[in-house]
């Protein structure tokens, strides 16, 4: 398959560009803010995104969706990235889908009819601490008469507060740093013992801390088999840090074409300041870490879409290297804006502040480096 | 195309039964490289593997049939260097001819002249040099003075070239002269012509690496047909400005290790580093320092090897940007430095030998010092981000 955008795909994107563009431009994401809106997204939106077919194109083909991959769920990622959009796409669309592919027929049902609709919105629960570590996982899960009693804490948990379904990662064997013991759990909101608060972030997105006191959970929540989440969670991550990847390849790139725009228009000394040979070997260097970001992308999403082995690394390669183009993308986009970048009346700025938090979200550059490093034996 | 996977199959079946062992071990170095060409002194192996990809126009396989080619579409072509990589298959021919003058041709080439020259590239009976870069006339190409004289039945070729890449080598050379003094771009022409015609002489160039790839080129009164002139008179620049496209696109490649000692990739490496550095309780290398920039460059190598698979397909298919050639080698030959920047660390003071039996000459130190010359040689770094600066990002000129 060649490593470019099928017709229908760059027809998708077509689609989604003009969609994201129109609904929900940057200045959406400024009300929400400026309204210090509790959710932290818009649940309408959130229904047309549905009415686009945007929510279920993951979601299997007999199982009311559109049965697309992680390439179409990036190409509307990377819209939801160069609009800043407020979104519970990636938690809900691609990892929530993502983990309930290997679930019951039960919890098929339930949740994918909603997610395709509009109707649900899903969080993941992986994180314990500042850092993502996903093997240190401690949150204990106990055998408790027919099912589960899940006690411990869990942090940076986007959308925690309002999801209707939480994908928890939790212990069930072994100690934190084991891959063994790990398990996967359905838990819905409400559910007893559940306590969500939420954290307003510096993009003005909202994450939650969850606290579970033992919130006893039938079997048939287990995603999977009991002991034996690790692979099914690698897997979770990896779409994870691909549609993060994607989304940062919008932010990467919207805050590009500003500062390239910025450059053209701006004078000083007479001339646009994008005459500078200066700014113009940046903006050139600029221009190829983010080309080089967007393969390391594309591949890692048809590679995890053909159930590649390799997969993962390339997971790890496209969010380690969009790390690094977007995070260039976003400093350079403030600089070369100048004292204007440094406003909030300025949309420059949100860039920095949404891909500070893409660059965290599934392990920073440096963490996704050093898993490849290991995997290459130093 | 037919059926991908049926070309698959029988792509991978004939190259089981036809590359010999030998040409499926890797590269050691220069030596192992066939250029092809009257001089070319090859074992019966590489004899063996090149007439057999020859026969098939594999040498060269998406060029038409009628030129030698073997008239593979895009995805049969890719599917072909899939199976070659597979199976270990070195490259059966390396050649300015299929690299950059060939693609010209092509282009801008006339029927006679692609019946001519085309085949005998693609069979590597012919061995070309590039005559671009002249002592006055380095990033600034077009200031180039080498002049070629309308003499009715001929041009008379007098100047010199400088950093002729195997000019000493070469059969051929393509060679950019000023047939106009009116105009600085538009006074250009674009020659073919024999080394050994009487006036060509070559001089190596002795480097840091204390190797001699490149030469200085005089040219004394040189004759050379009116039939060698490839496009119209004057119109040179856009033919050697295409060609610089092709030359990027093939040193860009040097990003992957361009099949030399950096092509083990990064686990070659850290083997190095660990057996000059030893290893930590957890058994990874012991300097947290030189993995962590290992890492970051393993990171870059991998996006990149993805870049080269991304660009390939879009210009198969005709949807690259013309310009991105620029982005490719400026990207590709700052990745190869910091690779040797890397062996040479994880080497420490073995990489430093430079004649000993067990340093293989100096292979490593004499390679580090080489990929200095990727991102000047075919257009510097400085001026890929130029042309990526006003073609791709359209910003303004001063």
């Amino acid at each position: 398959m060649p490593l470019f955008l099928t017709d229908e795909q760059s027809m998708l994107r077509d689609t989604a560009r003009q969609f994201v563009a129109v609904t929900a431009p940057i200045s959406h994401m400024r009300s929400l803010r400026d309204a210090r809106d509790p959710a932290g997204f818009d649940r309408d939106l959130w229904k047309q995104f549905a009415e686009m077919g945007f929510t279920a194109i993951l979601i299997p083909e007999g199982e009311g969706g559109l049965g697309l991959g992680h390439v179409e769920a990036g190409v509307v990622l990377e819209e939801i990235g160069r609009n800043l959009t407020p979104s519970p796409f990636l938690s809900t669309a691609v990892t929530a889908v993502t983990a309930l592919k290997p679930g019951s027929a039960d919890l098929r049902q339930i949740w994918f009819s909603r997610i395709a609709a509009g109707e649900a919105v899903a969080a993941l629960a992986v994180d314990e601490g500042a850092k993502h570590r996903p093997a240190q996982i401690a949150l204990k899960a106990e055998r408790s008469g027919n099912g589960f009693r899940l006690t411990g804490a869990k942090s940076f948990v986007p959308l925690g507060h309002v999801a209707d379904l939480i994908v928890v990662a939790a212990r069930t064997a072994g100690s934190p740093g084991d891959t063994d013991g790990i398990t996967l759990f359905a838990v819905d909101k409400g559910a007893a013992g559940l306590t969500a608060t939420p954290e307003r972030l510096a993009d003005a997105s909202v994450a939650a801390q969850l606290r579970l006191e033992g919130v006893e959970l039938d079997a048939d929540a287990v995603i999977g088999e009991v002991d034996q989440g690790w692979p099914g969670l690698s897997r979770i991550l990896s779409a994870g840090r691909v549609g993060a990847s994607s989304e940062m390849l919008g932010v990467g790139g919207g805050a590009m074409d500003m500062t390239i725009g910025y450059l053209k228009e701006r004078r000083q000394f007479g001339v646009p300041i994008g005459s500078f040979q200066a700014l113009q070997h940046r903006a050139a260097h600029l221009y190829s870490e983010m080309e080089v970001a967007r393969a390391a992308v594309l591949k890692a999403q048809q590679l995890l879409d053909a159930d590649d082995p390799g997969a993962d690394r390339a997971a790890l390669v496209a969010k380690a290297m969009t790390g690094l183009a977007a995070t260039l993308a976003v400093q350079e986009g403030v600089q070369m804006h100048g004292g204007i970048g440094m406003t909030d009346e300025y949309d420059i700025g949100f860039y920095m502040k949404r891909g500070r938090l893409l660059a965290e979200l599934f392990g920073d550059t440096n963490w996704a480096a050093d898993q490849l490093a290991r995997m290459s034996g130093y | 195309m037919s059926d991908p996977e049926a070309f698959r199959a029988e792509t991978r079946a004939w190259l089981e039964a036809n590359c010999p062992p030998a040409m499926r071990q890797p590269v050691r170095g220069e030596g192992d490289i066939v250029w092809g060409g009257r001089k070319a002194q090859l074992s019966a192996d590489q004899k063996a593997w090149l007439d057999a990809m020859a026969s098939r126009g594999w040498t060269v396989p998406d060029w038409p049939k009628d030129y030698g080619g073997g008239g593979l579409s895009p995805e049969e072509t890719k599917i072909l260097r899939q199976e070659m990589a597979r199976l270990g298959c070195r490259n059966p021919l390396n050649s300015f001819g299929i690299s950059m003058l060939g693609p010209a041709l092509l282009k801008y080439g006339t029927e006679a002249q692609k019946k001519r020259f085309l085949p005998e590239i693609a069979r590597g009976e012919i061995r070309w040099c590039q005559g671009y870069s002249e002592p006055n006339a380095g990033s600034d190409l077009a200031g180039l003075q080498t002049s070629a004289e309308d003499k009715g039945d001929h041009f008379l070729v007098n100047g010199q070239k400088v950093w002729t890449s195997y000019a000493d080598k070469a059969d051929w050379i393509f060679c950019l002269v000023r047939t106009s003094r009116e105009s600085k771009h538009n006074g250009i022409s674009f020659l073919l012509f024999d080394m050994e015609s009487p006036g060509v002489s070559t001089k190596p160039i002795l480097l840091i690496s204390g190797y001699s790839p490149f030469c200085e080129t005089f040219f004394d009164n040189v004759e050379v047909p009116k039939d060698q002139l490839v496009g119209e008179l004057n119109k040179g620049w856009d033919v050697a400005k295409y060609l610089l496209g092709h030359e990027r696109e093939m040193i860009s490649g040097m990003g992957l290790g361009g099949g030399g000692l950096g092509s083990g990739g990064p686990a070659a490496l850290a083997e190095d580093a660990k057996r000059t550095i030893g290893v930590d309780a957890e058994g990874r290398l012991a300097d947290p320092l030189l993995r962590a920039q290992m890492a970051l460059f393993e990171v870059r190598e991998r996006a990149f090897r993805a870049m080269s698979e991304k660009f390939m397909d879009e210009l198969k298919n005709g949807r690259a940007h013309p310009a991105q050639p620029s982005m490719m080698k400026y990207y590709g030959t700052e990745l190869n430095k910091a690779r040797y920047e890397l062996v040479m660390a994880a080497g420490g003071s073995d990489a430093l030998e430079w004649e000993s039996a067990g340093s293989a000459n100096g292979a490593k130190a004499r390679a580090w010092l080489r990929t200095k010359a990727n991102s000047i040689e075919g257009g510097t770094s400085e001026i890929q981000l130029n042309i990526i600066a006003k073609r791709i990002l359209e910003l303004p000129g001063t």
